[in-house]
């Protein structure tokens, strides 16, 4: 099937997401190339057929916010907050991605390619990140559930306040955050990081990542732990 | 001889400062407790209304019409929420609030007509069936976050603060985090949830307006926006507000509730109702959207009157939320020994952190909670917000307005310098207005 192609410089960031969202007419199962995405913000968000988007160029803020179904890819850098929320679906980015990529998300597959900034997967609740190369500062900040995969390095404080969000880094960790500790890489989990791997398109060995999760210590407020906080 | 000496109240050290010291002595940890701020604070208790006299002439009180709808959101959205009082009630989580007392709130506004709003935690079914119209909040925590619900409600209200707490995140105690609403939240049940007090994905106003237009692009620039603030620096967050392209800003005073936080946050934190109304209705003057982007305020709104004076210094609308909770019961002399087994007393309980309401108001406990059956809650709430209504008509007409909304700050005066200065009113028989005149 071809694509059909929307150029943000004929049409406005209005008209392209009501076509993606369907509100034109039924999109299930078609395919989309938006072409002088120019850095714009907002492209495909809240889409939720089972639609395919290749974004020609580099986007703005929240491209794929909230995407349920829908299969995004950004063939550059991605702006703040790439799927965010997003509840199912695949988004994929070639380039690199500002922060906050898949900030608060619940569901779906975030690729990136290329390095992500500070606080990927902020906050997240069941989405998988998987991260080609390296994440910034204070990346899954109270990461609620989820899977979040960094084949390169994590900067500091990663994992600060978790909960019960996994982590696996294959590079260095400049630092963990509170309540973050490492975690033992069993067969099994190896297995399932491999499999993700592999959904993601990412080459590697799963036994060379190591495993971080949530002490459980800060759960519940304990005198003991003000420190902490 | 000490036996002589009178005794004295000590203004330093209240009993209840020397309680603090002892708990705190004791347990190393600040007090969380629910409810608003308890200190006496400059309020519209402090304005008084000038009637028709000579120069004026008032509607007749059972005859002539005084209006009260208010339309919100007609800057950006298509389809602005209309509603037929003046008064919504404010956001409260589930979670923090039962199940039945979420759906009796949603049965007594869509009776009179006005809103409700969701919480952190995200929307019930209960409640989104119960409401005719119902705000849909995004939080810094974005629990429940959901953009099928964001999609089924009537408006939005991006949560940047709130009045009892401006600042700080919210926070619901282990003993309320049942399955149901760990399972909302995506959080293990039992835990003490402590929620983000900044927004994910946002940091400033220039990231909140590209915000906004996400949420708009998703919702199909359908629904209002709101942007609700706690009232600080209240004059530059409604001009920022603004500037993000919010329809409506809901400014909330410190007297505002919570379900819980620490006392210290709540009683040292932000600024009153009073002084807040006015600095937002200046900052929509100067940019001239004045009755263009709505100006809803929220904090302490107990009486018809608190709502007349806020209209009066130039609200569109009041919200209200602790008031609501007592109307279905809060606070009231029933299962006296639930209250004393809290170590509380009707009329001065704050024990919502607990998750122990004795009124089936603020707990997930089925039992406490069976105590508050919705339908008769949906009628209490729906008789108090009636009789807000009609005490705010009785002086709007005394005041010859044929609208609430044509209430104005030259129908007050103040009667305290205090707050005179905050209102910007006169002082009741002077024609002074302190740093005016």
């Amino acid at each position: 099937m071809t694509a059909e192609t929307i150029d943000l410089d004929a049409v406005s960031v209005r008209a392209l997401n009501r076509c993606l969202q369907g509100r034109e007419g039924p999109v299930a199962g078609l395919r989309f190339v938006v072409t002088n995405a120019k850095g714009g913000h907002a492209l495909a968000v809240g889409l939720t057929e089972r639609v395919q988007v290749r974004i020609r160029g580099h986007v703005g803020y929240y491209c794929a916010g909230m995407n349920q179904l829908a299969a995004v890819t950004v063939e550059g850098n991605a702006g703040t907050g790439v799927a965010e929320n997003m509840m199912s679906g695949a988004v994929r980015v070639t380039g690199d991605a500002s922060q906050s990529a898949g900030a608060s998300g619940c569901g779906g597959l975030l690729v990136i390619e290329g390095s992500a900034s500070a606080r990927c997967g902020i906050a997240m609740k069941g989405i998988d990140i998987v991260v080609g190369g390296s994440i910034g500062h204070m990346s899954a900040f109270m990461a609620q559930a989820g899977r979040l995969v960094v084949c390169g390095d994590a900067g500091a404080y990663l994992g600060d306040s978790i909960y019960e969000a996994e982590l696996f880094v294959r590079g260095r960790v400049e630092s963990l955050g509170a309540d973050c500790v490492e975690k033992e890489l069993g067969a099994g989990d190896a297995c399932r990081l491999e499999a993700l791997l592999a959904q993601a398109g990412m080459d590697g060995d799963a036994t060379k990542f190591r495993r971080y999760g949530s002490a459980r210590q800060l759960y519940n407020f304990r005198i003991d732990n003000a420190a902490a906080y | 001889m000490a036996g002589d000496w009178p005794e004295r109240r000590w203004d330093t050290f209240p009993p209840h400062v020397i309680s603090e010291i002892h708990r705190a002595a004791d347990q190393g940890l600040y007090y969380i407790r629910g409810t608003g701020a308890q200190r006496a604070l400059p309020s519209f208790d402090d304005l008084v209304f000038l009637g028709a006299s000579v120069s004026r002439y008032p509607l007749e009180g059972y005859r002539e019409r005084c209006d009260t709808t208010v339309t919100i959101g007609a800057r950006h959205a298509s389809r602005p929420v209309e509603l037929k009082i003046p008064i919504t009630i404010a956001g409260m989580s589930f979670g923090a609030l039962s199940a039945n007392a979420k759906r009796a709130l949603g049965l007594g506004a869509s009776a009179m007509g006005t809103s409700t709003t969701t919480g952190d935690g995200g929307m019930t079914m209960e409640e989104r069936e119960a409401s005719e119209t119902l705000v849909y909040q995004v939080l810094p925590s974005r629990y429940g976050m959901n953009p099928d619900h964001l999609r089924t409600a009537d408006a939005i209200e991006v949560v940047v603060g709130q009045g009892a707490k401006p600042g700080g995140g919210g926070m619901l105690l282990g003993q309320k985090v049942t399955e149901r609403v760990a399972g909302m939240r995506t959080l293990p049940a039992g835990i003490d949830q402590r929620s983000a007090c900044r927004h994910p994905d946002w940091t400033g106003p220039d990231d909140l307006a590209i915000k906004i237009l996400e949420l708009r692009e998703i919702t199909n620039w359908e629904k209002p926006v709101y942007v609700k603030v706690g009232a600080t620096r209240t004059q530059y967050d409604v001009a920022l507000a603004v500037k993000a392209g919010a329809d409506a800003v809901v400014v909330d005073g410190m007297q505002g509730g919570t379900a819980a936080t620490q006392d210290v946050f709540i009683e040292n934190v932000g600024i009153p109702t009073l002084p807040a109304v006015r600095l937002a209705v200046e900052a929509l003057k100067e940019l001239g959207v004045h009755r263009k982007v709505q100006l809803i305020v929220s904090g302490g709104i107990r009486t018809g009157a608190d709502v007349a004076k806020a209209l009066a210094l130039g609200a569109d609308a009041v919200s209200i939320g602790m008031a609501a909770l007592m109307a279905l019961n809060c606070n009231a002399p029933l299962y006296l020994e639930d209250y004393e087994a809290l170590g509380a007393r009707p009329g001065t309980c704050t024990m919502c952190q607990t998750g122990r309401c004795p009124v089936g108001v603020t707990t997930q406990d089925p039992a406490l909670e069976a105590r508050l059956d919705p339908e008769e809650g949906g009628r209490r709430v729906r008789n108090y917000l009636s009789t807000l209504t009609m005490e705010c008509q009785t002086l709007a007409r005394a005041c010859g307005k044929s609208h609430v909304h044509n209430l104005e700050p030259e129908d007050l005066v103040a009667l305290t310098v205090e707050a005179a200065a905050m209102a910007q009113v006169p002082l009741a028989g002077t024609g002074w207005i302190p740093g005016r005149s």
